[in-house]
C-alpha cells in the first residue's frame, strides 16, 4: 500500500515557535497551567496572540496519570481552545511527535490557518506510583493475570536487541551517559548529570538487562508549538522551520509475535516521511536528529528505524562518538528523555521543539557544532506498535 | 485549500443493543468495517490508506485504548491513529487528510461498549473536574445538562412540555428503524406523568446506553469514483470547543455556542447561506430531550428562542416541513458513547442515499449532523452532507 | 526561548514528595474503575484449550498464517479466521529477562524470569519478522537466563495438572528447557 503524498501542497506549512515548562518529578501546577505556560511562551516567541490562533491539537497520554476522563475536554483552556476547533490526538507515547504530524494537516488542508498544538502529561497525581498505571495498558486475558510490570517489556526488547546485534550493557549504557551530559545544558532538565558508564552499571538492577539509570523518569511538564502557513510564517519571522514530511503507523497489539530487535513499524513511518520529504538517502542527508529514548537502547533501536544508521550497526558508531554534538550526526542534543525527563507526550514535543531551535541556531550551548539543514524526529507508543515520524527543515 | 469534494463512499454499523455479550469490542470494530468496506468496494488492506479510530481510554477501560485499534479495522502496520474524541471529529481529521493531500481514501471508525462498564457513572464523575467539582456532593452527573436545560427553558420560553413532545416525536420515530432498541410508542401524557430524573427531565427524555461499532469511508472525489456511484458528498465540517471541562463556570448555560461556531464553519464550506431552507433533514443530539431545541436554535434552523414554537407547529415531525432526527435520535437509538455521532452520521448518508427503508424522509438531499460529547463537555462538530442521487 | 543561557529559569515549580502531600488544598480522588471484558470467541476457545492442556492457533483461509495467541481475523487480509488447529506446545526463547520488580515497583523475594516464546509452528520461516509465539514465565535459573545461551534455548510447557486449570493463560505454568 502506497500512500498518495502530494508533493505539490500548495502551502508549505511551517514550525514559527516554541515553548517548554521545566520538567519535574512534581509540579505544583496543575495540568492545565502547565499547558498555558508553555502555549503562551510559544505564542511569545512567534509574536503573536491566541486571537491569531485558528486550531489547537492536543496531545496528552493516558488519561489515568492526570487523573481525568476526557482529558483534552479538560485541558482545552489551558491550551488555548476557548471557542476554537480543538481535538486531542493519543497514539501513547507516539503523540509528542504526532501532535504537530496532525496539526500539518490541519494546516495543509486549508482548514486552519495557524494551529497552536500543545504536549501535556501530569503523572505525579498518580498514586502511590504512576508505574501502577501501566498495570492497565496489557491485554486483560493473556497478559495481567502474569502482572507485568512495564519495564519487563522493555528489558525484553533489549535483551533481544542485545543477542541479535551483540551490544554489550557497557556499550548501550553510552547513550544514558551521552543524553544525560548533553541535558546539563537544557534549563528545562529534570534529571541531567555528568555519570558514568560504571554509574549506570552499579545502578539499582530493576529487570536484568534494564538498571535504574538506563530509563528515564517520572516526569510533569508541558511543551507547545505554533505551526502556521506559509503565508503567515513568512509574515512572523524570517526563518521559519518547514515540516517537510510526516508519516506514522501503527502495528498489532501482539508484540510477543514480532522479531524485538527492529521496530518494523518505525520504519515504515519513516519511509512515509522522508518520501514526502524527498529523502532518498536519510543517513547521508539528515543533519541532526531527536530520537525517542525513554531507555537507552531505544535510541539506538530508532536510530536504525528511522534508517539513520544499519540494522545492529548504531551501537557500534555510538562508540565511535558518531552521535554526539560534535559527531557526524548528532543525536537527542537536547538531552533526550534521559535527560530532560519524560512527561510522556510533552517529551515528543520537547524534542521538536529542540530540533526547531536547532534549524534557528538558536539552541545556545546545546547548537551542534556542524552546520544543519534537514532533521528528524520521532515517538514511539503503545506496545511496542507505534512510530511517529516529523522531518524538519530550514 | 485543496480542490475536489470529499466523499462519503461506505458506511457499516453492528449492534446498537443494550449489550453484545457475543463479541469483544474488537469483534464489533472488525464487523462494522468488514461492513463499510464492503459496501464502498474497497479492500482495505490495498485502498485505505489511512485509518482514524475514535475511542477515550476510561470508556474502553484500557490505558491506551490506541493499542487495540489497528487490527480489527484493517490498520495494522498501516498510518493508523487515535482520535481522542467524538466520531465526528474523526470525520474532520478525514476531511483534512484528503484536502490536505495525504490520503485519498480514509476509514474512521468509533464504538462504545457501555454494557461493560460496571460503574458508569463513576467514570463520568472522573471527568469532572477534580478540585473544584468532583468534591461536591452533586449525586447524578447528568445535573448538569439539568442546569443547561433550566436555563434553556427560562431565556426561551420553551415549557416543560415541549421537552416532552421532542421524546414521544423522537422514541416513535425510532420505532421505524431497526437501529433503535429504546424506541416506543409512548404518549405526551405519560411522559409529563412520569417523575423527575434529572430536573426538568424525566426517564423518557434522557437517553439510555447501547453497544455499538461503526465505520465509515471517505474518499476524495477522483478516488471515489473508483470504487462506486453511490456517492455522498461531505460538503463542509466544523468543529469548536467552548470551554474546558475545568471551566464550567465560564460557559453560557443554556447555551452551545460551540455548536454555532461549528455549524458557521460547516455551511460556509458547504456554500449553504439559508440553512431554514437549504436543509432537508437534521441529526441533532437528543440525549438531553432540550438538546434537540438548543441545537436547532445554534444550527440556524430556527431562530432564537423560537425552536419550541417550530416544534409545537409539526415542523420538525418526520413528516414536517424539517425532519429532525427521522431515526429516533439518541432516545431511541441509545448512546454508544465517543460512537453517538457517528452513528447518526450513518443515519443521514442513508437517508441520502434513498436507503433508510421504512424511515426515509422524502426528496432528502441535503443534510445537517451535529453531535455534543455529552456532559461535562462544551464540544461540537457538525458536518453538511449531500446527494444527487434521487432519493 | 532563543538564545538560551544556562541560567534561563523556564516555568515550573517543583515540589518534593512531602511538600507534594502537605498541599493545602490537595484532592485525593479515586474513581470506581470497573469492566468485564467479553473475551470474544476466539479468546475464550483458546483458555478453554488451556483447561485441555493444548495450545490452540487458528489459520487464515486465505494466507494461510496461523496465529497463536488466535484472533478473530486475519489482521493481513481482513477477513474472519475459521479453522483452528492445534499447536506444539514447545518452542524456541526469543528473549528472556530477569525482574526483581513487581508490578508496584516492590523489590521481589525471588527473582521472576519471564520472556517471549517463539512456538514451533510451521509456515513461519526460521528467521521472519513475525512468528507464533506467547509471552509467559520461564523456569530457566536466572543466571543462565542472562547468559548468551538463552536467547534460542529450546523450551517446553509445563502444564499445571489437569485438576488445577481453571482456562486461563495461568493454565501452563511456565516454559521450561528441553532436557
Amino acid at each position: 500500500m502506497e500512500v498518495v503524498s502530494n508533493l505539490f501542497v500548495k502551502d508549505r506549512v511551517a514550525i514559527v515557535g516554541a515553548g517548554l515548562t521545566t520538567f519535574m518529578r512534581r509540579a505544583l501546577e496543575t495540568p492545565r497551567e502547565l499547558a498555558w505556560e508553555a502555549a503562551r511562551q510559544a505564542l511569545d516567541q512567534a509574536g503573536l496572540t491566541l486571537k491569531d490562533i485558528d486550531c489547537v491539537v492536543i496531545g496528552s497520554a493516558p488519561d489515568t496519570f492526570d487523573g481525568v476522563h476526557l482529558k483534552g475536554e479538560y485541558l482545552a483552556d489551558g491550551s488555548g481552545a476557548i471557542n476554537k476547533p480543538m481535538t486531542r490526538v493519543y497514539v501513547g507515547g507516539g503523540t509528542g511527535v504526532f501532535v504537530p504530524v496532525s496539526a500539518w494537516w490541519h494546516v495543509a488542508s486549508g482548514l486552519c490557518r495557524t494551529v497552536l498544538a500543545v504536549g501535556e502529561e501530569k503523572m505525579s497525581p498518580a498514586h502511590p506510583h504512576p508505574q501502577y498505571v501501566f498495570r492497565y495498558i496489557w491485554d486483560p486475558i493473556l497478559h495481567r493475570p502474569l502482572e507485568l510490570n512495564l519495564i519487563w517489556i522493555f528489558a525484553m526488547e533489549m535483551r533481544r536487541y542485545m543477542a541479535k546485534c551483540g551490544a554489550k550493557k557497557e556499550d548501550i549504557a553510552l547513550v544514558s551517559v551521552k543524553n544525560k551530559r548533553n541535558a546539563l545544558d537544557n534549563p528545562a532538565a529534570q534529571v541531567a548529570a555528568n555519570i558514568t558508564v560504571d554509574d549506570v552499571l552499579k545502578s539499582e538492577l530493576l529487570v536484568w538487562p534494564v538498571n535504574e539509570l538506563d530509563i528515564s523518569p517520572v516526569s510533569d511538564g508541558a511543551a507547545a508549538l505554533v505551526i502556521a502557513s506559509e503565508n503567515v510564517a513568512r509574515q512572523v519571522t524570517d526563518s521559519p522551520v518547514w515540516i517537510d514530511g510526516v508519516g506514522f503507523t501503527l502495528d498489532n497489539q501482539h508484540w510477543e509475535n514480532r522479531e524485538l530487535a527492529f521496530p518494523r513499524y518505525l520504519n515504515y513511518a519513516a519511509r512515509m516521511a522522508y518520501r514526502m520529504a524527498g529523502i532518498e538517502r536519510p543517513w547521508k542527508e539528515i543533519d541532526v536528529a531527536e530520537p525517542y529514548d525513554p531507555f537507552d537502547y531505544k535510541e539506538l533501536h530508532h536510530i536504525e528505524g528511522l534508517m539513520l544508521a544499519r540494522p545492529c550497526e548504531a551501537w557500534k558508531l555510538l562508540k565511535e562518538g558518531y552521535f554526539e554534538r560534535d559527531g557526524e550526526l548528532p543525536t537527542s542534543p537536547s538531552g533526550g528523555l534521559l535527560g530532560v525527563g519524560n512527561p510522556i507526550a510533552a517529551a515528543g514535543v520537547m524534542k521538536v521543539a529542540e530540533l526547531f531551535w536547532q534549524l534557528r541556531y538558536e539552541a545556545g550551548k546545546r547548537q551542534v557544532k556542524k552546520p544543519v539543514h534537514k532533521a528528524v524526529a520521532n515517538a514511539w507508543g503503545d506496545l511496542m506498535q507505534a512510530g511517529t515520524v516529523i522531518v524538519l527543515s530550514n | 485549500m485543496g480542490s475536489g469534494r470529499v466523499a462519503v463512499i461506505g458506511v457499516g454499523s453492528y449492534g446498537f443493543r443494550p449489550s453484545t455479550p457475543e463479541v469483544s469490542f474488537q469483534g464489533m470494530m472488525f464487523e462494522s468495517s468488514q461492513r463499510a468496506y464492503a459496501d464502498a468496494n474497497v479492500d482495505p488492506r490495498r485502498d485505505v490508506d489511512v485509518f482514524v479510530d475514535c475511542q477515550e481510554d476510561m470508556w474502553e477501560g484500557i490505558a491506551i485504548a490506541d493499542e487495540f485499534a489497528p487490527e480489527p479495522i484493517g490498520g495494522a502496520l498501516r498510518p493508523t491513529f487515535t482520535v481522542a474524541g467524538d466520531g465526528l471529529q474523526g470525520v474532520a481529521h478525514a476531511y483534512m487528510l484528503i484536502k490536505s493531500g495525504l490520503a485519498n481514501v480514509v476509514a474512521v471508525e468509533a464504538h462504545g461498549k457501555p454494557s461493560e462498564i460496571k460503574t458508569l457513572q463513576d467514570i463520568y464523575y472522573f471527568a469532572m473536574d477534580p478540585l473544584h467539582v468532583r468534591p461536591l456532593p452533586t449525586g447524578n452527573p447528568f445535573f448538569i445538562a439539568g442546569l443547561d436545560a433550566q436555563a434553556f427553558i427560562s431565556r426561551t420560553g420553551a415549557t416543560r412540555e415541549h421537552l416532552a413532545i421532542v421524546a414521544v416525536k423522537n422514541r416513535n420515530n425510532g420505532l421505524r428503524n431497526e437501529r433503535a432498541p429504546y424506541a416506543s410508542r409512548v404518549r405526551l401524557d405519560e411522559v409529563l406523568s412520569a417523575p423527575y430524573s434529572v430536573y426538568p427531565m424525566s426517564r423518557y427524555e434522557i437517553a439510555g446506553f447501547s453497544d455499538a461499532s461503526i465505520t465509515v469511508v471517505l474518499a476524495s472525489e477522483d478516488a471515489a469514483r473508483k470504487f462506486t456511484d453511490r456517492v455522498v458528498w461531505l460538503d463542509g465540517v466544523g468543529y469548536s470547543t467552548e470551554v474546558g471541562s475545568g471551566s464550567l463556570e465560564w460557559h453560557e448555560w443554556g447555551r452551545m455556542p460551540s455548536m454555532r461556531n461549528a455549524a458557521l464553519t460547516a455551511y460556509r464550506l458547504a456554500g449553504v447561506s439559508n440553512p431554514e431552507k437549504d436543509i432537508s433533514l437534521a441529526e441533532v443530539e437528543d440525549r438531553f430531550s432540550f438538546m434537540e431545541l438548543l441545537s436547532v436554535e445554534e444550527l440556524l434552523l430556527a431562530p432564537d428562542g423560537e425552536a419550541h414554537r417550530y416544534l409545537e407547529n409539526g415542523d420538525f415531525d418526520f413528516n414536517g416541513r424539517l425532519p429532525v432526527n427521522p431515526s429516533g435520535g439518541s432516545l431511541s437509538m441509545g448512546i454508544p458513547l465517543e460512537a453517538t455521532g457517528l452513528g447518526r452520521f450513518l443515519e443521514a448518508v442513508m437517508q441520502l442515499r434513498g436507503e433508510a427503508g421504512a424511515h426515509q424522509v422524502k426528496g432528502a438531499k441535503r443534510a445537517v449532523v451535529a453531535s455534543w460529547r455529552g456532559v461535562p463537555s462544551y464540544t461540537s462538530v457538525v458536518s453538511v452532507l449531500s446527494s444527487d442521487i434521487e432519493g | 526561548m532563543s538564545e538560551r543561557k544556562g541560567e534561563v529559569k523556564l516555568p515550573g515549580t517543583k515540589l518534593s514528595a512531602k511538600e507534594m502531600y502537605s498541599l493545602l488544598g490537595l484532592v485525593e480522588s479515586a474513581p470506581q474503575a470497573k469492566y468485564e471484558f467479553s473475551a470474544g470467541p476466539s479468546l475464550s476457545k483458546f483458555l478453554q484449550g488451556l483447561k485441555e492442556g493444548k495450545i490452540l492457533g487458528k489459520r487464515c483461509p486465505r494466507c494461510g498464517r496461523i496465529y497463536v495467541p488466535p484472533r478473530d481475523y486475519c489482521e493481513y487480509c481482513h477477513v474472519p479466521l475459521t479453522n483452528w488447529v492445534e499447536v506444539p506446545d514447545t518452542g524456541v526463547v526469543h528473549t528472556a529477562v530477569v525482574s526483581y520488580i513487581s508490578t508496584k515497583r516492590e523489590r521481589l523475594e525471588k527473582p521472576e524470569v519471564v520472556g517471549v516464546i517463539r512456538l514451533d509452528v510451521p509456515g513461519y520461516k526460521e528467521d521472519s519478522y513475525e512468528f507464533a509465539g506467547l509471552f509467559h514465565r520461564l523456569c530457566i535459573d536466572p543466571e543462565e537466563a542472562k547468559k548468551d545461551s538463552a536467547v534460542g534455548m529450546k523450551v517446553k510447557a509445563r502444564w499445571k495438572p489437569k485438576e488445577q486449570r481453571t482456562g486461563s493463560i495461568l493454565d501452563i505454568e511456565c516454559f521450561e528447557p528441553v532436557r
